[in-house]
């Protein structure tokens, strides 16, 4: 009897969360501009309220799955009875409203979050920051229940069986990929409320980036895992072989990527230096802005996308003012509130603050760059001026050439000092590094494919300059420690973070490079007990037969790899049948190594007993996701870093560090 | 109302057309490996006119195949790459091209980001002018201390 | 003052973008102008659905007002459709089928079934004739004048309402007789 009503029970819990968000977004502001210390301490308890209720809302949904409840028409719309269980719980998330909701959970945990571990903010801080992010919860939970209800029903007529999640989502790597590139989007939503907190405040000390750094770190992993697996997910589930496209809903999720990359070294200048806090604060909501303006873009259909959300102009309008009432009125409290610039910290153009600048620079352009060609085809329509495409030959010739930028940059920072330098210690320290990094780049396109590419050198270059330059700069620090260990123990965990994160850039950028240049790619026609080559591997076919999947039935085939006349595995890609939607998938034969993936694709039947197929041998294609995974520890190390845990004891004296904060605002 | 209908029988065709005919995995013969390779960069290059964002080398419904064939049929005919991309453009418009030529209502596109370059510059310089200058004035005791403090530790790390 | 409009920018940069975008979510992403507006119908030379030994090129469309409408049996849309094209035959337009990427015999047992408002069909099995009209898919209607220009372009389903307010109009604005 219970179990009828879960999914009402779930909408219940779904409308206490609203109102919870509603007293969250206005009381504790409310106290904090009349300075009433009980309504501040309203917003700890709301938050956590407010992410119990949804957590409710969350579990009654996924119950509902799990009970095949096709009522309700998003079960119906996205499960099966004949799905298995792990798959029926992960789709909840398989389409548009439960992965609103999961976006309101996810927002709400942050919220309950931040009110855990802030017991060292002052009051007034965590009072303002949790109402901005009540704020922000306020309208996505509207979204929720006014456009995309997950729990609405269909009755009487209630289908038999449910429609079937959609083949492509049957997969570990897109039943973690949205929760990862969510949990990114969202926690942007902590250091733009810190930011929104900060400029209502007028606290924009040294303390508020600390704050700040180790919540934008945290997303900003999160978000870097998610953009990975996506990559991963259309390499091995699409069927392509391609790694990135460019979609839309690509650009998106890159987009709020590259504002949290230049906030987070924004923030490093900020923090250590002072300077730059207008900018600062600016990145900061337009990180999170860019995260809900992919949003948008992805679920209004304004883009044509191979990953889109199906579209529904109704929900659109909604996301659009939602987007325009935070972003315009952040901005515009920036515009009002955003603290005088004082050109009193000084440094030269040779310091880390310069080379950080630069770094600044760089990402906003390529930002600009991603976000003009994603929504240029949609200007010139929206001005009757036609219809184009804007793709990859477009995104690559900007993008390469700024990235080859940035690394030339990013060699010359870990070894700088902030404020001046002399050229000609850097110059000293490097110069090995340079003159290494040139030399094996330009010999390695020999080694491994024969013959000098000038793209693969270019591309090394690049990673290696990265590299080498760290390595002096390790070199350097840990030469003048009595002995190893010491030096070792020396280091921060957010030094350590940097090399981290800066390996990983390192990594992927040889991973791009070497697939790009060596990615071979054959279409075949192989008939039982032909062979082919494709470089250096002999791909024999043995057979095929007919399989049974639990919701499908699929053709396999066998193929015998070997190398040098050794046998070394056997692959066997498929050509799926799901019965449910009567949709045909195909299931590609993956052979993962470090050093390179060979990838086998079932084509059809050509009749003369003969089968078309695609075989592709990808060098190194595994170092784009290593690369992203780095990055994305790099990262968390950085957050693990002592001083975060200092300052909290620090801030223990609210009123000193309050007053010092008003201050340095007003000057 | 109409509009969205046909919206989505659109949808539904594209579905049913996709479904009909997958993975179209084409065995051709390529009289060298140029050939081969601009044949792959022509098709990552074409947008299949029909179904969602997809090149014509990707995607699976049955104008992309149409589209790959012609393509393969022109560069046996010893066409150029931008012969064949004019080819497809006559019949199926500028849409079709990914890599947007530069023209009248694209010179936006290609100069914007050339320009930020170019800005991006004058600010790196004006900003660190007046901050150099700032350096040169004489810092307070407090901060001069607290920068060497900050130098200090940075170097200890 | 002058830096508190600086701090401004942001926020007029993001207002034109949302006006663009709101502009947008009325627009339809899949509407495209066929680049054959204005330009001669392309030149073709196929035999018709209905005898196989009849060949038929572009002078078959010039001469008079002829609505060209590509279809194929394969095609759910272009049976919803038949009504409509029945209700334009029945005002006196002049209506010339593409049997588009059919079977001779499943093509012809289609006009049987939905009714054959068309004066004649070019058959197009293979698609040649569809490509060079830039056709991705059916149905697509073309409105070609009597010197064989195309004026007019219709992607997917004609409705009920489409056949009033946007075919009709059309016909008309190109009369030429």
């Amino acid at each position: 009897m219970f179990s009828k009503i879960i999914p009402e029970l779930g909408h219940f819990a779904l409308i206490l969360a609203l109102l919870m968000a509603l007293i969250q977004a206005v009381v504790p502001m409310a106290g904090t501009l009349t300075r009433r210390p009980l309504w501040m301490a309203f917003a700890k308890p709301l938050a956590s309220g407010q992410f119990l209720f949804l957590a409710i809302a969350y579990l009654c949904l996924t119950t509902s799955f799990l009970l095949d409840d096709f009522s309700v028409a998003y079960v119906a719309n996205n499960s099966n009875s004949m799905l298995p269980w792990y798959y029926k719980a992960t789709a909840v998330w398989g389409s548009h409203e439960g992965s609103v909701l999961l976006w309101s959970l996810m927002l709400g945990g942050w919220g309950f979050a931040v009110s855990q571990f802030s017991s060292q903010l002052p009051r007034d801080m965590v009072a303002r920051v949790l109402s901005v992010m009540g704020m922000v919860c306020v309208g996505f939970l509207l979204f929720v229940l006014i456009t995309s209800n997950p729990f609405e029903r269909i009755l009487p007529n209630m289908p038999q069986d449910g429609a079937d999640l959609n083949p492509l989502l049957q997969d570990f790597g897109l039943v973690i990929h949205p929760p990862m590139l969510y949990m990114g989007y969202v926690g942007f939503s902590v250091v733009f409320s810190f930011a929104i907190a900060g400029l209502i405040g007028g606290r924009l000390d040294a303390a508020w980036t600390r704050w700040a750094r180790p919540w934008t770190n945290l997303a900003w992993a999160f978000l870097t895992v998610g953009i990975a697996l996506g990559s991963w997910w259309a390499y091995y589930e699409l069927g392509w072989g391609g790694w990135w496209f460019w979609d839309p809903v690509e650009n998106a999720s890159l987009l709020p990527w590259l504002a949290g990359t230049a906030l987070i070294h924004s923030l490093a200048v900020t923090e250590k230096r002072g300077s730059f806090k207008s900018w600062t604060l600016l990145l900061a909501i337009t990180t999170f802005s860019l995260s809900l303006l992919g949003t948008f873009l992805v679920r209004s259909g304004v883009l044509t996308s191979v990953h889109a959300f199906a579209n529904d102009p109704a929900r659109g309008t909604f996301i659009l003012v939602l987007l325009g009432l935070t972003v315009g009125l952040s901005l515009l409290v920036f515009a009002l509130r955003a603290p005088r610039v004082s050109h009193s910290i000084g440094f030269t153009w040779l310091s880390r603050d310069a080379l950080l600048l630069v770094n600044n620079i760089l990402l906003i352009v390529m930002t600009v760059t991603v976000l003009l060609g994603t929504v240029y085809p949609l200007l010139l329509d929206a001005l009757g001026l036609g219809k184009i495409s804007v793709g990859p030959p477009y995104f690559n010739a900007l993008f390469v050439p700024l990235t080859g930028l940035l690394c030339v940059f990013m060699g010359l920072g870990p070894s700088s000092r902030w404020k001046q330098m002399s050229g000609r210690e850097l110059f000293k320290r490097l110069l090995g590094a340079g003159i290494a990094a040139v030399v094996i780049s330009a010999v390695a396109p020999f080694v491994y494919g024969g013959e000098w590419n000038v793209w693969v050198s270019l591309g090394l270059v690049m990673a290696l300059w990265i590299v080498l330059s760290l390595g002096r700069d390790l070199f350097d620090k840990l030469r003048n420690a009595s002995n190893l260990g010491i030096g070792l123990k020396r280091l921060s965990p957010a030094y350590w973070g940097m090399v981290v994160g800066h390996l990983g850039l390192a990594v992927t950028i040889i991973g791009v490079t070497m697939v790009s240049n060596y990615n071979v790619e054959r279409n075949v026609r192989l008939a039982p007990g032909e062979s082919v080559e494709v470089a250096g591997y002999t791909f024999a076919m043995q057979g095929l037969r007919e399989r049974r999947g639990p919701n499908f039935i699929a053709d396999t085939a066998t193929i015998d790899v070997s190398r040098n006349g050794e046998h070394r595995f056997t692959m066997q890609p498929e050509k799926r049948l799901y019965l449910a939607r009567g949709m045909p998938m195909t299931d590609v034969a993956l052979r993962p190594g470090l050093l390179r993936d060979l990838y086998v694709a079932l084509g059809e039947d050509l009749g003369d007993g003969s089968w078309a197929l695609r075989i592709q041998f990808k060098p190194f294609v595994r170092w784009l996701w290593l690369g992203a995974l780095l990055m994305a520890a790099g990262g968390i190390l950085a957050v693990v870093d002592r001083r975060y845990r200092r300052v909290k004891r620090r801030a223990q004296q609210p009123l000193a560090s309050d007053t010092a904060g008003f201050k340095e605002a007003q000057a | 109302m109409a509009h969205r209908l046909m919206r989505t029988l659109m949808l539904l065709l594209c579905v049913l057309w996709s479904a009909a005919a997958l993975a179209a995995i084409e065995v051709r013969e390529f009289d060298s490996s140029l050939q081969k390779q601009r044949y792959d960069s022509l098709n990552g290059s074409l947008r299949c006119p029909k179904c969602e964002n997809q090149a014509i080398g990707d995607s699976e419904s049955p104008i992309a195949g149409d589209m790959r064939e012609r393509v393969y049929q022109l560069l046996q005919d010893g066409r150029s790459d931008i012969e064949i991309q004019n080819y497809m453009t006559e019949r199926f418009g500028d849409f079709v091209l990914y890599n947007p030529r530069l023209t009248g209502r694209t010179w936006l596109l290609w100069g914007l980001p050339a320009a930020l370059v170019l800005l991006g510059i004058v600010v790196i310089a004006l900003i660190v002018r007046a901050r150099r200058r700032a350096s040169n004035h004489a810092l307070s005791a407090a901060e001069r201390e607290r920068l060497d403090a900050l130098v200090n530790r940075e170097r200890t790390q | 003052m002058k830096r508190r409009l600086l701090l401004l920018i942001p926020l007029v940069l993001f207002v034109v973008l949302a006006v663009f975008l709101y502009r947008g979510l009325a627009l339809d992403p899949s509407a495209r102008d066929s680049t054959l507006l204005g330009q001669p119908f392309p030149i073709f030379r196929l035999s018709t659905l209905e005898d196989a030994d009849r060949q038929v090129d572009e002078s078959l469309i010039k001469g008079e007002m002829t609505l060209v409408n590509v279809w194929g049996e394969w095609c759910p849309t272009c049976k919803q459709e038949m009504p409509q094209l029945l209700a334009l035959e029945e005002r006196g337009i002049r209506l010339v089928g593409i049997d588009y990427k059919d079977t001779r015999e499943k093509g012809q047992e289609f006009l049987e079934e939905f009714g054959n408002p068309f004066e004649v069909n070019v058959f197009d099995p293979e698609g040649t004739l569809g490509f060079d009209l830039g056709v991705y898919g059916a149905p697509e209607t073309f409105l070609v004048d009597a010197d064989g220009i195309v004026r007019y372009h219709h992607t997917g389903y004609i409705t009920p309402e489409d056949v009033e307010q946007r075919i009709v109009p059309e016909v008309e604005k190109w009369r030429t007789d």
